[in-house]
């Protein structure tokens, strides 16, 4: 195992300590694991299963189940774009066209830079202000191509000055 | 006015409203305030669901509220300029008197009455608007008799499917069970839907006290609130307020002072539009995958960890301290034949006046679209309307007299579920709308049984042959067929109703399905 893994399987076993107690506590653990590294590393599995006394078919299981959840790491920043009916009114199509063209990327997929990962959404309750899209925590409604295209740039640079001071 | 006290101006803090830059806004004009130290209070309220006005600035007069808006990026710097707070009625963002404001003037506003108006998480506003009276008077009557008021106002669920909430809370009230629980069902899937979030983010203690009262009133002493992943705001500001409100007594042992105990645990979703049913929710918040489950057994007898457990909606938990407060003869008399009451109506897409309409059933949805919604947003003409999410029926203009009434719509074939309202200009294409449609049963189906999993991804298909020319009759035919064993054989409404939305598009919209005409 390398020291990478060694360490998230550290943070992985003190999550499922937290939380093994609580009733129905496979998604609140999963959720903890995901918000600490970024993804659900496969080498999780095993100590989720133990700590809850599942097998870890059980918990690949419900990790395959919810689209939230991933097993790969993510790029530096995740961004999504509304799908649904309310934004397809208003122009999500030619969006999400406009996205996967200038990103390089298909849903589901991170930029060659590992800037990116552009993620499908399925509403974000800001439908009266569609087409939206979401980045972290952070909404956005009235998002037409030019808009994007600010969000897109002002996230790529903000993560190079976040490298510069590394 | 007093001098000493400061004049308190409002700038919401909402998702929607924070999507349009009110949290840039409240940061300018705080700043203003601190360095010219201005007589004046930032408070971050709701939002009033005038979307189009967003990010919309009151600022409290001697008569009133008054508001600007859309305070947008672009001119916040002239506005704070204009001395906004004096007032300046030569302002052109000014609108008057907030209450005046047509849109908001002419809605029933009885679940939403406190939602824009007070800070979310202050509970002496929130008692000041008569928060908690609902609580005190259940706190005087039997676990009966809050049923009974319940089932007299005519409450119908509010999450889509309309049933009877006096009925289910009498289901489990009669169970003799040890533990039961009070699931909310905060998962608001539905495109076109935001009223679960503006109420959890604009006024969450009348979500809180409606938990309460349906614990009290059934013998629960747990809730659970199972919050959709894609509302982080929302889970930010509802856990703050579970926290105040145990603080304050309303959460915890000897609530308000009586022997009874309630606790709120919030449990965040994780992207899957099926946890949204209620079976399928009980089985996310045990931790396993979110299937459906048959029923029976109801989850009022056995429901979460196998326990008696009412799941409600949002709304549904949050209409009750009012009806509560004011009785079920208040309540009930809103509204039309059996759906009473009222419902906040969320009009979305491509609509010109955009928000939340709460009104007491029985306008009709032309109202909705015209007098409150003002046609289309790209000024084009209106050529197709979605209502109750992604299960509804597409509607032509010739069925917009309909009533909104539950009734009113099944005998249309279609639903008001939780009235969500998406209206589309004539640049749609409905045979796109008919395939993603089955497009959306094929990604978030729970894969339980098999006409939804697989009658879906064969509907993609079916659509795709028939718009690309390719033995368009057959393929129609199939395609009915595929939707009638959808509709017949389904376990659950993800299935059985996907077929509404593409028939009703392939029924009133045959334009635009051109290979059809040809074969
Ligand atoms: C596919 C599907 C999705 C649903 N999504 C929701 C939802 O997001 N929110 C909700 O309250 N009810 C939803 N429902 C309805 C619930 O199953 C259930 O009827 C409701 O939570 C009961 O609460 P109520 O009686 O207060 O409406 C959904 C139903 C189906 C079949
Ligand atoms: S209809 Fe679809 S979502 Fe419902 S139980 Fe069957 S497979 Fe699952
Ligand atoms: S449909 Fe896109 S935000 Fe609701």
């Amino acid at each position: 195992m390398t020291k990478a893994s060694t360490s998230q399987v550290e943070v992985v076993a003190g999550i499922v300590q937290k939380h093994k107690d609580v009733s129905g506590a496979l998604l609140p653990i999963l959720h903890a694991v995901q918000n600490e590294l970024g993804y659900v590393p496969s080498s999780a599995v095993q100590v989720i299963a133990d700590g809850l006394n599942l097998s870890r078919a059980d918990v690949h299981g419900v990790i395959s189940f919810y689209h939230y959840f991933r097993s790969s790491p993510p790029g530096r920043h995740i961004l999504q774009i509304c799908r649904a009916e309310s934004c397809q009114a208003m122009g999500s199509r030619k969006l999400e066209a406009h996205a996967r063209q200038s990103l390089q990327v298909d849903f589901n997929q991170t930029t060659k830079d590992g800037e990116i990962t552009l993620l499908p959404v399925y509403c974000l309750g800001n439908c009266a202000c569609s087409p939206s899209v979401r980045v972290g925590d952070k909404v956005y409604g009235h998002v037409d191509s030019e808009k994007l295209d600010k969000i897109v740039s002002q996230l790529v640079s903000g993560a190079v000055e976040v490298r510069q001071h590394k | 006015m007093n001098k000493t006290v400061p004049t308190r101006i409002f700038i919401p803090r909402d998702t929607t409203s924070c999507s349009l830059g009110a949290d840039r806004v409240a940061e300018l004009v705080q700043q203003t305030i601190s360095e010219n130290e201005l007589p004046l209070q930032v408070v971050r309220n709701g939002s009033r669901g005038l979307y189009w006005l967003e990010p919309m600035i009151e600022v409290e007069t001697e008569a009133g509220r008054i508001a600007y808006g859309p305070v947008t990026d672009d001119c916040i710097e002239d506005f704070i300029a204009s001395q906004f707070w004096k007032p300046n009625e030569n302002h052109p963002l000014y609108l008057g008197l907030t209450q005046e404001i047509g849109f908001l003037k002419n809605q029933q506003r009885l679940t939403f009455a406190r939602v824009g108006v007070i800070d979310p998480l202050s509970i002496d506003d929130y008692r000041q608007q008569g928060g908690f009276v609902g609580l005190g008077s259940a706190l005087t009557l039997s676990s009966a008799e809050i049923v009974s008021v319940v089932t007299r106002s005519g409450l119908r669920g509010r999450g889509g499917a309309a049933f009877p909430t006096g009925i289910k809370w009498q289901t489990v009230l009669d169970t003799d069970s040890e533990q039961k629980y009070i699931v909310c069902n905060a998962d608001e899937g539905d495109s076109g839907t935001y009223s679960d979030r503006m109420l959890m983010e604009s006024d969450p203690f009348s979500l809180i006290e409606g938990m309460v009262i349906a614990g009290i009133a059934v013998g629960a002493n747990q809730g659970f609130i199972y919050l959709r992943e894609e509302y982080p705001l929302a889970e930010e500001i509802l856990c703050k307020a579970i926290e105040i409100a145990n603080e304050h007594g309303y959460l915890g042992n000897n609530i308000a002072g009586s022997n009874s105990s309630f606790s709120i645990d919030v449990r965040i979703g994780a992207g899957a539009y099926i946890c949204g049913e209620e079976t399928a929710m009980l089985e996310s918040l045990e931790g396993k995958r979110g299937e459906v489950r048959p029923k029976p057994p109801l989850p009022a007898i056995k429901g979460l960890f196998g326990q008696p457990s009412v799941i409600n909606n949002v709304i549904s938990l949050a209409s009750v301290p009012i009806i509560l407060a004011d009785g079920a003869e208040a309540y009930e008399c809103y509204g039309a034949g059996r759906s009473r009451g009222t419902l906040p109506f969320q009009l979305a897409g491509n609509i010109k006046y955009a928000g939340l309409v709460e009104l007491a059933f029985g306008a009709t949805l032309r109202t909705l679209l015209n007098d409150f919604g003002g046609g289309t947003r790209t000024g084009k003409s209106m050529k197709a309307v979605q209502v109750g999410g992604p299960l509804g029926a597409y509607l032509p203009e010739s069925q917009w007299d309909v009533a909104l009434d539950y009734e009113a719509f099944v005998d249309i074939g279609a639903m008001l579920g939780h009235g969500g309202i998406v209206a589309f200009d004539d640049s749609v294409d409905m045979s796109e709308q008919a395939r993603f449609s089955m497009e959306f049963c094929a990604i978030e189906s729970c894969g339980k049984c098999t006409p939804c999993r697989i009658g879906s991804v064969r509907g993609v298909e079916v659509i795709d042959n028939i718009c690309n020319g390719e033995s368009p009759s057959q393929n129609l035919q199939l395609l009915n067929d595929l939707c009638e064993t959808m509709t017949d054989a389904s376990l659950c409404a993800m299935g059985g109703m996907t077929p509404f939305p593409v028939r009703s598009a392939l029924q009133h919209f045959a334009e635009d399905f051109p290979a059809l005409d040809k074969s």
